[in-house]
């Protein structure tokens, strides 16, 4: 089916969409946008595919009344292809698929971590809660400035991090939280998405607090709905059970920031999984 | 509902079929706490194998068309996993594949050693180049692999048949013949193939792919059958089950034990539980037991 008007999506067969524009958020990330809403949760993914390419998933990371986004690091073959798709090419979209986020109580007082790519996910979150704003504390890394998504997106306080100093604090996202917290800020929740180890790293500074926290997993992933095992974490299905995990699931996964499986179902170390997952440029 | 399967109690008549969710301890002892009297591992190889690039695995709502394309680490590389499951405290059926009798056999008699409670050979797999179904389609062929296999292990063997086999039940019959301890029926049935109208090209990345769930049923409800007439081994009958009558209806067929598949999608992982408690209840409410009702279609 094609469509450019409102769409039921589903977790059934795709629904082919002409890319409506292709907005070039920096050197590494595009954002391809889609004339449709879309009924969905942050934290919430679909799967992309391109015609003769593959199919991949990404969380949805733009929504308004007549439209939705994905945004996209090229930095492997698919990605690059979807990186470069121009508008009215035609893709498919299966979901949207997971748990997403869970949204905060109005009065809690919240901290948002995010780093790299990681701002994909936890964007509509962002915007979903955005009358909250005076609640939220939000903390954005990356590797230096031209890596920073979205820094006119929001019209809310941010405080940026890039590991080069390049732009706002010289260091990471992790140590800002940190110190937020130990100068006495109080957080009822923390989300955090970005790289596994720091959110590893977010998630044990929650711990020590007592803070609970969110963190979006990735894994390779290929039905998308819990069937097939592709990116099982120990137990925990990512694409079903997650991508969202919680602060008393996180506490039961060993292998958060410890294992993953490859294409071919290998289980192996996260450095291994990083290895393949990110082809050299 | 507890039953005896190839020497071993399990809890119900629950089987998890291969290729559903995977080969890691976690994920079929979480199975099987939803239910499932005997898990599946997703089928191993003899080399490491990535499977079809995406899309692999579609819902058509009327049941799902996959082309995994049999994913493996190989079975040499999976120490973590072995030393994992050896502690576990829940029935275990090792799946396996090949391309060659010798293939599987190597596979078998590894496998074997890492001391799964139960072996299931695949012989049906149509999503492969030259893996599997070739095996399941001429008699031959299934008795030297079910021969060489029997062989080289020291674990009772199941054979995982496919539907396209121009007649199951001589299939099953020549497994039997071979030493086949039972018999797994049905695999999925095809290769099927969705195009998309829009894109002008099949979903599928390896463009044709296997067909399960409901669609499926009476194919495998009929092979259970005509299988039940030609051998006396047990039947694991699977293929379109999702709910206790469906599970019923294939025991009438002749199945000694009922599979689950596409099911963990349309019900959720707690499926096994779920089609338990059903069958329970149809069972009570008709005022019989399972024995009672076995192969009762044939008459």
């Amino acid at each position: 089916m094609i469509s450019e008007v409102p769409l039921i999506f589903s977790d059934k067969s795709h629904i082919m969409m002409k890319v409506g524009e292709n907005r070039r958020e920096n050197s590494e990330f595009t954002t391809l946008f889609f004339n449709s809403s879309i009924t969905f949760k942050p934290g919430q993914f679909v799967m992309l595919w391109i015609p003769g390419i593959d199919e991949k998933p990404y969380t949805l990371s733009y929504f308004s009344e007549n439209d939705f986004g994905i945004t996209i690091e090229a930095k492997g073959v698919f990605s690059k292809k979807a990186a470069h798709l121009k508008k009215g090419d035609l893709v498919g979209i299966r979901g949207p698929f997971g748990n997403g986020f869970t949204l905060p109580d109005p009065k809690d007082k919240i901290a948002i971590v995010a780093g790299g790519c990681g701002m994909a996910p936890l964007s509509p979150l962002v915007d979903k809660i955005g009358k909250n704003a005076k609640n939220i504390t939000f903390i954005q890394g990356a590797r230096s400035k031209d890596y920073l998504l979205y820094q006119d997106r929001f019209n809310i306080e941010r405080e940026f991090c890039t590991d080069d100093g390049s732009f706002g604090h010289k260091g990471f996202v992790t140590e800002a939280l940190k110190t937020k917290i130990e100068n006495h800020n109080f957080f009822d929740k923390v989300y955090t998405c970005g790289p596994e180890i720091m959110m590893k790293k977010v998630f044990d500074i929650c711990e020590e607090h007592n803070i609970p926290c969110q963190v979006s997993l990735e894994r390779y992933m290929r039905c998308g709905f819990g069937l097939c095992g592709a990116c099982v974490c120990g137990k925990e299905i990512v694409c079903k059970d997650g991508p969202v995990f919680k602060s008393e699931k996180l506490r039961t996964m060993q292998d958060f920031n410890n294992r993953a499986l490859l294409k071919n179902g290998h289980e192996v170390s996260m450095d291994e999984y990083f290895t393949w997952r990110t082809p050299e440029k | 509902m507890s039953i005896q399967f190839l020497g071993k109690t399990l809890k119900n008549t629950m089987v998890l079929a291969s290729g559903i969710l995977g080969n890691n301890k976690d994920i079929l002892e979480r199975v099987h706490k939803n239910g499932c009297g005997l898990v599946t591992m997703k089928s191993i190889g003899p080399e490491p194998r990535d499977g079809h690039n995406n899309p692999t695995v579609i819902d058509l709502g009327h049941g799902i068309i996959n082309a995994v394309g049999l994913p493996t680490p190989g079975y040499a590389n999976m120490e973590k996993e072995w030393k994992d499951l050896e502690t576990r405290d829940f029935p275990l059926s090792a799946s396996i594949y090949g391309g060659s009798v010798e293939e599987y056999a190597k596979v078998a008699e590894f496998v074997s050693a890492q001391k799964p409670d139960m072996i299931e050979i695949n012989i049906s797999c149509p999503n492969s180049e030259k893996h599997g179904m070739i095996f399941g389609i001429h008699s031959q062929s299934a008795h030297e692999v079910v021969s060489a296999v029997k062989k080289v292990i020291n674990v009772p063997l199941i054979a995982k048949l496919t539907p396209q086999a121009p007649n199951i039940a001589e299939i099953a019959k020549t497994c039997e013949d071979a030493g086949a301890d039972a018999i797994c029926a049905i695999n999925t049935v095809g290769p099927g193939m969705v195009i998309d109208i829009e894109a002008g090209r099949p979903v599928l990345d390896f463009k044709k792919g296997g067909l399960s769930g409901p669609m499926i049923k009476p194919v495998a409800v009929r092979c259970v059958y005509d299988i039940f007439e030609a051998v006396k081994i047990p039947i694991i009958g699977l293929g379109g089950i999702s709910t206790g009558e469906d599970a019923i209806e294939m025991i009438m067929a002749g199945a000694y034990l009922t599979g689950i598949g596409s099911a963990v999608k349309s019900r959720g992982i707690h499926v096994f539980d779920k089609v338990t408690r059903e069958m329970t209840e149809w069972l009570t409410s008709h005022n019989c037991k399972i024995d009672d009702i076995r192969g009762a279609a044939h008459f």
